[in-house]
Parts: structure tokens; sequence; C-alpha cells
């Protein structure tokens, strides 16, 4: 669900319709309120055999948000460590095949791979950007935390989140907007 | 000779490699502010003010800036007049890593071989670089060095002929392909000169310097301004959502070289810059 709040930022809350993919704009800044899952690079690698076996995933990821970090450990008495976004384009490789399930969000730190916009583009689905390096000002959005899957993968491990107004911005829309060229050209000036 | 025992190395790695993933260093502090009075762009502006948000919190709740506390890379200056005893100097570094990452709730990055990629559990082993220097202090200067925007580091061999413009070239080349996944505003190091691997080391040893402080070589430190100013046109900007601040600075190291080379390796830095040193 995508309901616009009084300050204009967009309140995201899983699952997701092609609909309310749509209705997000690269640029578009959002509260992502709810259940996200974690994955990074090693818990994607036991997917895809999954996958390409047709078998069940250990979380049904239709509608869903992936959310690309392994987070520092928490000390006693806290949710989590310092849990911000690892770089999205590793998982460029993993990411149509998710997407043709169904996941409907993924959200991570730097470009993306032209078949990744691409799919984007074909099963209506969005990647957002959350700030790299502010792992210790985003773990106070995560107000719960469950490994769900692969806990020998330790930081790596599916891990289920329930987050509340987590900051992020559309990089990747479903309609081809990509933030990071327009926010480039914008800025660019010519040498001298 | 002067006895330096490795319980003293281990405390001191230990404690560095804790503060320096709660507590940035003053001169990344600065460039924050530095960069908000000049950055045109509203998304920039507030990335930078985020991440002055999150070094405040990181430091007074000791959490890790960054989910990624890095690699941790060790400089040591090793004094000839002093002997290290009670054990070995690489395992003292080593177990200071390990009860720095154990005790500070810092995240366990590194797996043992690159191919079964089996998590060691403890960030070891660092990867330490050793220099024998005059004295009998030991110097230890760690960095926690993240992985994104290692990533992002390259290396070319350059010919004579394509000379400083080709090495400037180069420089903001890297910069602009590291784009928003080494999440700038970065810091490159540059290593130029030598062999393959001196220009590499010299690339990651060139980001100790404080930052804002030149090459003391003049006509290195004109070149340091000069791709910085380039780079900041690139537009890039922080976390790459267009703006000014694309880099907050360019360190430069040089060594004598062959007559037929001019290697250039080029250490991509993050604003996570985190870095400390202590002298035994």
């Amino acid at each position: 669900m995508i309901t616009v709040a009084a300050d204009g930022i967009k309140e995201v809350t899983p699952p997701l319709s092609d609909a309310d993919v749509e209705a997000l704009k690269a640029g578009d800044r959002v509260r992502i309120t709810g259940v996200m899952y974690t994955a990074r690079d090693a818990a994607h690698g036991r997917l895809l055999p999954l996958i390409e076996a047709g078998k069940p995933l250990p979380i049904d990821v239709r509608g869903q948000i992936i959310y690309y970090t392994g987070p520092s450990p928490a000390r006693p008495g806290d949710v989590v460590g310092s849990i911000g976004p690892t770089t999205g384009g590793r998982m460029d490789k993993f990411t149509p095949k998710l997407l043709a399930l169904g996941l409907k969000g993924t959200l991570g730190k730097g470009a993306r791979s032209q078949p990744v916009k691409d799919a984007l583009r074909h099963h209506k689905a969005v990647y957002f950007g959350a700030i790299g390096g502010a792992g210790a000002v985003l773990s106070g959005f995560v107000k719960k935390l469950e490994v769900v899957a692969y806990e020998d993968l330790g930081t790596e491990a599916i891990r289920r989140l329930e987050v509340a107004g987590f900051p992020a911005i559309v990089v990747n829309d479903c309609h081809g907007g990509d933030l990071y060229q327009d926010g480039m050209k914008a800025y660019a000036r010519e040498e001298p | 000779m002067r006895e330096i025992h490795v319980s003293s190395i281990t405390d001191a790695v230990k404690k560095l490699c804790m503060e320096a993933n709660y507590s940035l260093e003053p001169d990344m502090i600065r460039a924050f502010a530095g960069a908000l009075q000049k950055e045109r762009s509203p998304a920039g502006r507030q990335v930078l003010q985020i991440l002055q948000q999150n070094a405040e919190l990181a430091r007074t709740r000791q959490i890790p800036y960054c989910q990624d506390t890095g690699f941790v890379v060790c400089f040591v200056e090793l004094g000839q007049d002093a002997h290290v005893t009670g054990g070995g100097l690489y395992d003292a570094i080593n177990e200071g890593v390990r009860q720095g990452y154990k005790e500070g709730y810092l995240r366990a990055s590194i797996v043992r071989s690159p191919f079964d990629r089996v998590n060691t559990g403890d960030n070891t082993p660092a990867v330490i670089h050793l220099d024998v220097v005059a004295g009998a202090a030991i110097k230890i200067q760690i960095m926690a060095k993240g992985g994104g925007c290692e990533n992002r580091s390259k290396y070319k061999m350059l010919t004579p002929a394509e000379g400083v413009d080709g090495v400037k070239d180069w420089i903001l080349e890297c910069i602009r392909t590291a784009g928003p996944d080494a999440c700038p505003p970065l810091i490159a190091g540059v290593g130029v000169g030598g062999t393959f691997e001196q220009a590499a080391r010299l690339s990651k040893k060139a980001l100790f310097r404080e930052l804002g402080t030149p090459n003391p070589d003049p006509a290195v430190a004109t070149l340091e301004k000069e791709v910085l100013e380039r780079a900041n046109r690139l537009g890039i900007g922080p976390q790459g959502y267009g703006g000014d601040t694309t880099a907050f600075g360019i360190h430069i190291l040089t060594y004598p070289c062959h007559i037929t080379s001019l290697p250039v390796a080029v250490t991509i830095e993050c604003h996570a810059h985190r870095h400390k040193e202590a002298v035994l």
C-alpha cells in the first residue's frame, strides 16, 4: 500500500501491488513501514539453485521488499547494531529471477545493471536507495528482527525485519526513471 | 634495545578497532561541515546532514558508523631499536582485531578463503604492512576498510608518454566509474610509481594523511587540487543523488619508477573513512 503523508513523503507498506509500484517515481522520498527481508550475496547464492529447480524459497517474496544488508551485532538490549545498505549491483545476477517470482522491491545503494532496470519495467517493481554508511541512524527504524533462514551465514542470514518509517528514496522506478542519471545530469559542470 | 610486550600491541589494536568504528576522526567531521557550506543540491545537503547525525549517534551510542565494519588494514612502523617480546607481532595484531571486533559488537566480514567463503567469525586476519624505521617506537595505523568502496578500486599501468595528464584522467575515470556504488563523497588514495605492488600499497598508505592537507611536494599538491576540483564537477554528489560533493580529497603518494613505467593505483575510500593510530 502507498499513501502520501502530509509532508509529501510517500508511505510504503508491503505487500506492494502493481498499482502501488506504478505510483512510485525516481527521486520520490519514501518511508517504509512493516516487513522487509534482508538478503545479500551469500543468501542470494543459496536462493538461486532453489529458484532454478522450481523449489519453494524459505521466504514468500510476493509483494515484498528485500533489503540488501548485513547488520552488525546488537548490543544487549538493542534490536540490531548498525544496519545500512550494501551495494545493490552485486545482486544483479539474481534480481530478475526474484522479480519474476513476484518480488516488488529491493533496497540498497549503488547502480543496477540494464537487465535489472528492464526487469523492473517488465515485472513492475522498484529499486529503493537508502543512505550507505548511515547504519547507525538507520538502526533506529528497525523495531523487530528475526533470523528466518540460513542462520549459519551469520550477518548474511535472511532476516525478517519490522520497520517503522524507514527512510529511502526511489532510485529506479518501473517507468525507466533513474535518480542517479538524472541527479548527475542536473549537477555536472563543464570544465572551464 | 627497548622491549615492547605483545600484550600492549594487542590492547592498542583492540582499542583502535573499536574507536575507529564508533568515532570518525575530526578531519572527516570537518569535511562534512565544509561540504554543507558549498553543496547546491538539496538532496545532497540532506545526505550530508544525515551523515553528521550518523557520526554523532555512532560516537555517543558506541555502535558502528557503518554496518560494514571493514577489513582491518594495518600499517606498522617498527623502530629498529624496539624488540617485540612475548610472541609474534602479527599474532598480537590479529588478537587485537579479534578482541576488538568481538567485544565491540563489530561485524565479522572476513571469509577464510575467497573460494569456499566461510566466515572466520572474528574479522581476522588483518592485512598488515610493515616498515622498519629508525628509533625504538612502534607506530600502528589502522583503517577499517569498507568492501563496497574497495570493490571500486582500480589499477592501470600507464606509459611514460601518457604522463601527468594520463594520471589525472585515470584518477577521474576511477571516481566516475565508482559513481554511487562506493558511497560518495569519496576519498581517492593514489599511488603513482614504483612497481605494481608498491603503487597499490602507496594508494592505501596515502589515505592515512589528514584530510585537507596537501602532499608536501608542491607539484603533486597542485595535481591533487586540480583532480579534486574536476571530480567535484562530475555531478555525482553525496550518495550519487546528484550534487557538487563527489570527493572530499585526492591523496597522492609517489615513488621512483622504472624508465618504462608509470603505474597508477587508486584506492577508493567512502565517507566512512575510519582511521586511527597509536604510538607505543
